[in-house]
């Protein structure tokens, strides 16, 4: 089947590793994954597993529409524990000017041929009662979906390993090398390739990969079937999710096959604890209240921090690492690492098998960050 | 559209509980002239042991305390708890009417223990309850009059629970206590050396010797029966099936360390506050004392309350406390060591046997996984609204390593108060 179906080390068991391990095994390569911990319980473990299309660039648009198309083809197999729901996104419009941003943003999606649909006032209450009244309208994304990404990542591993792959947990990589990888605890790992993908530690290994670590705060409530049925959204989010360097906050509320809500989202740099941080938690569920103000009266049972592995332009860094024979890099997904991993770990595997892929590949390869660059982007990004 | 801003109370002490322990520190501490807020959630002071006798007038240890704290200055915060360490020394507490900070110079934690759970077949069954548990519903109404309870666990509860039961009116069927005979004997004469002790066993000896306790015996599993629960008693190599309507289990407690972590200090092994000998914990401005310590009960707590109370207002800590609270530390850790649970009794559950009561997670779905964390996040166990209260210490039990972070709310509360904004 594949040209070149040898021996791959996978650092990392987080959804991206889990990902690209499950295409390689596909393709017939003996797949190992290390990591220092277990599986998925890195940013995975923290993360909303919101699968959804977003049109921050073209290539983000290209890279999330066709890895939502991998979920859902995926979603039949994956367990009931990977909870996966087909809720769609809605985008909620706070005012005119907002609407105004969801009729373009549909006008775009049904270029690029993802289905989007205007939604009235009146559409929006039908389906979501609990938002405040005087909301302009909403964008719908049906095709989107949420899932339970330490469920999906678990099934991803435990079918690799069902194929003949091996995992090794609790086992740190302290440094990777053209044909090989070496742990901590001395061990040498001999390989053909070797894919890394760390999260948010991968300047450990790779330094001239200018990750940095975007702290995100979400707060779990009890049981409340049916209160919320779609992800909400707010179209405000695209100001604050992006650019800037200041500590932002969003409304963002996601129904678990539970039946409880997942309330995000808050985003910051410059933090190394992840210890919750009650300003930034206040602000963001006064933000929630702001848009579906009953909430204020449901039950928290936890809220919890983790951190996005952010690239400077956002965009994940897929692809050959630059002077290190078979040595290739998955990182960088910032805060869409659960929708876009699939899509990761299959342009990983074409480029192993030398295949043409769905997309074009180029956007998301190391190589733009070649030595100098990634700073002076920071600015931009 | 913010929640309007709540405001800050200040304090010198705060103590977070009101049982004996909290009740004597808040008492010392105030005598020394300290603003003192004592926060708990129930509604009244007296934390699992004196609450509910309120009714008539204590005597003894209780009804001193007790009328000591009603007579003191102490800013009283019933029906309250506290839900999260916003920042060092300011903590973020739920009460009837919202959210209400309070900022502290000294936080004495008196947080307390809940019963142990032990997972064995039929454990959550309706009418399997706590032994602590059956207590509180009898204080609070529930009518056992010919009831017929069988008593199993381990430790000074069981008679304690029985003398209860009986006293309302309960048929005490079979009291088995994991501990061996030979354990209970060594502990027993350890107990002459403390005269009071003593005095309370024979007290509680002499109420419930018609029924003797059977050393050496344990619940092995429990099934609904026509008339109720059939439940089969190991004792010794002998099975008995024993029918009752109840059967109460108390095999231990285990201490409520939440809010000690989140403020970061230090546990040791069964997740007790590691202490200096005046109750100070490692966290330059907390103290912990009494269960959250080590189990020793009512007397050790109120010495530790009060020496915490004297230490966390610079008062001079009195040295016949300091003697008092050395030989109750001894008694905790005999009391520990005589009933220890024996590996037979941490062993009961079967694949089907459920672990984790709020997720509904059965042993079977935990085999293979090592890690707590793993386990946590690949079958929900301790995910639910008791994050880990019941099924943490169950885990530890069966020998299943690690264990899940405390994060905010350390209690389950209102969203609304998680968003509450400090008025400055
Ligand atoms: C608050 C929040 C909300 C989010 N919401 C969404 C969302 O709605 N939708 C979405 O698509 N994405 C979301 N994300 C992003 C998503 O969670 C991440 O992009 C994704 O989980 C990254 O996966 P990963 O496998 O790269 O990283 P991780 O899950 O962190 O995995 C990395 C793994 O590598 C291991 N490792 C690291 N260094 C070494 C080493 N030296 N040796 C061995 N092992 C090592 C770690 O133990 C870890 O298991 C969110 C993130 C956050 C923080
Ligand atoms: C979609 C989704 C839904 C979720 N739903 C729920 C839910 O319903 N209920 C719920 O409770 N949680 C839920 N979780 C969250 C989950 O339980 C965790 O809170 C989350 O994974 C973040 O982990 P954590 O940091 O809080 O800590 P934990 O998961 O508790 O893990 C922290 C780990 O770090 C270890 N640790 C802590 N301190 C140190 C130290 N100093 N040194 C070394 N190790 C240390 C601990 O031993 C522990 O193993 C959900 C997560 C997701 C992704």
């Amino acid at each position: 089947m594949s040209i070149s179906s040898g021996r791959v080390i996978v650092v990392g068991a987080g959804i991206v590793g889990a990902a690209c391990a499950w295409y390689l095994m596909r393709d017939g390569h003996q797949v190992t994954i290390v990591d220092r911990a277990g599986v998925g319980c890195g940013a995975t473990a923290a993360g909303m597993g919101h699968i959804v299309v977003m049109d921050d660039s073209p290539a983000q648009m290209a890279l999330t529409r066709y890895s939502r198309q991998l979920w859902n083809d995926m979603a039949p197999q994956l367990p009931a524990s990977a909870e996966f729901v087909p809720s769609g996104t809605l985008w909620i419009a706070d005012d005119a000017e907002e609407m105004a941003a969801a009729e373009k943003k549909a006008a775009l999606y049904k270029s690029c041929d993802v289905d989007a649909v205007v939604l009235s006032p009146a559409e929006l209450y039908a389906r979501e009662a609990n938002l405040r009244p005087g909301l302009a309208g909403a964008l719908l994304v049906p095709a989107d979906s949420v899932i339970y990404s330490p469920c999906a990542a678990a099934w991803l591993v435990n079918d690799v390993c069902s194929q003949g792959g091996i995992l090794i947990k609790n086992a740190e990589v302290k440094a990777v090398r053209d044909d090989c990888v070496e742990l901590r605890d001395g061990r040498v790992l001999q390989t053909d390739i070797s894919v890394i993908a760390s999260g948010t530690s991968l300047a450990e290994l790779l330094p001239q990969f200018p990750v940095r670590a975007r702290k995100g705060h979400l707060v779990i409530t009890d049981r409340a079937p049916a209160f919320v049925r779609h992800q909400l959204v707010e179209l405000g989010y695209l100001k604050s999710a992006h650019a800037t360097e200041a500590d932002s906050v969003a409304f963002n509320v996601q129904p678990r096959a539970t039946g409880q809500l997942l309330i995000g989202s808050s985003r910051q740099y410059q933090m190394q604890s992840a210890q919750v941080d009650h300003g930034i938690l206040q602000a963001m569920l006064n933000r929630a209240f702001y848009f579906m103000p009953s909430l204020k009266e449901l039950g928290a049972v936890r809220a919890w921090a983790g951190f996005r592995a952010a690239s400077p332009d956002h965009l994940p860094i897929l692809g050959p690492v630059a002077g290190m024979a078979g040595v290739y890099v998955a990182g960088g997904h910032e805060g869409l690492g659960i929708t876009t991993s699939l899509a990761g770990g299959r342009l990983i595997a074409d480029m192993l098998a030398g295949r043409t892929s769905a997309i074009d590949p180029a956007p998301y390869l190391p190589a733009r960050f070649a030595a100098g660059s990634g700073r002076e982007r920071w600015h931009h990004g | 559209m913010p929640e309007p801003s709540t405001p800050v109370e200040s304090c010198d002490v705060l103590v977070a509980g009101g049982g004996p322990a909290g009740i004597a520190a808040a008492c010392t501490a105030a005598a020394s002239g300290a603003a003192v807020i004592l926060v708990d959630d129930n509604s009244a002071p007296g934390g699992q042991i004196w609450r509910s006798r309120r009714k008539h007038p204590q005597k003894g240890l209780a009804g001193d305390w007790l009328a000591k704290f009603s007579a003191v200055t102490v800013r009283r915060l019933f029906g309250h708890r506290v839900v999260a360490a916003p920042q060092p020394r300011l903590l973020l507490v739920e009460g009837p009417d919202g959210a209400v900070f309070i900022r502290c110079g000294k936080l004495i934690l008196a947080t307390g223990a809940r019963e142990l759970f032990l997972p064995f077949p039929g454990w959550t069954l309706p009418n399997v309850v706590g032994a602590g548990a059956i207590q509180a519903l009898t204080k609070s109404g529930l009518d056992v009059r010919g009831k017929r309870v069988i008593l199993a666990g381990s430790g000074p509860l069981l008679p304690a629970v029985a003398a209860h039961l009986k006293h309302a009116g309960a048929d005490v069927a079979f009291i088995a206590e994991q501990a061996s005979a030979a354990k209970l004997l060594r502990f027993g004469f350890g107990l002459l050396g403390r005269s009071g002790k003593l005095r309370q066993a024979f007290t509680l000896w002499r109420r419930i010797r018609p029924w003797r306790i059977t050393p050496g015996s344990w619940p092995v599993c429990v099934e609904k029966s026509e008339s109720g629960l059939k439940v089969v008693i190991q004792s010794g190599v002998a099975r008995h099936t024993l029918y009752a309507d109840y059967l109460a289990c108390g095999f231990g407690l285990v201490p409520n360390n939440e809010l000690a972590i989140l403020v970061g200090c230090a546990v040791g092994s069964g997740g007790f506050v590691q202490v200096n000998h005046e109750n100070a914990a490692s966290v330059d401005w907390v103290y912990a004392v009494g269960e959250l310590t080590g189990i020793g009960g009512v007397e050790k707590g109120v010495v530790e309350g009060q020496i915490a109370g004297s230490a966390a207002t610079k008062q001079a800590v009195d040295r016949v406390l300091l003697r008092q609270r050395a030989a109750a530390v001894k008694f905790a850790a005999a009391l520990a060591d005589t009933f220890a649970l024996r590996a037979e009794v941490r062993n009961l559950a079967d694949a089907q046997t459920v672990i984790c009561r709020c997720e509904d997670v059965r042993l079977a779905a935990l085999s293979g996984l090592q890690d707590a964390r793993e386990l946590k996040l690949q079958t929900r166990c301790g995910m639910g609204p008791c994050q880990a209260r019941i099924c943490g210490p169950i885990l530890q039990l069966l020998g299943l390593p690690g264990q899940p972070s405390v994060r905010p709310p350390i209690q389950p509360c209102r969203l609304k108060t998680l968003a509450a904004q400090i008025k400055e």
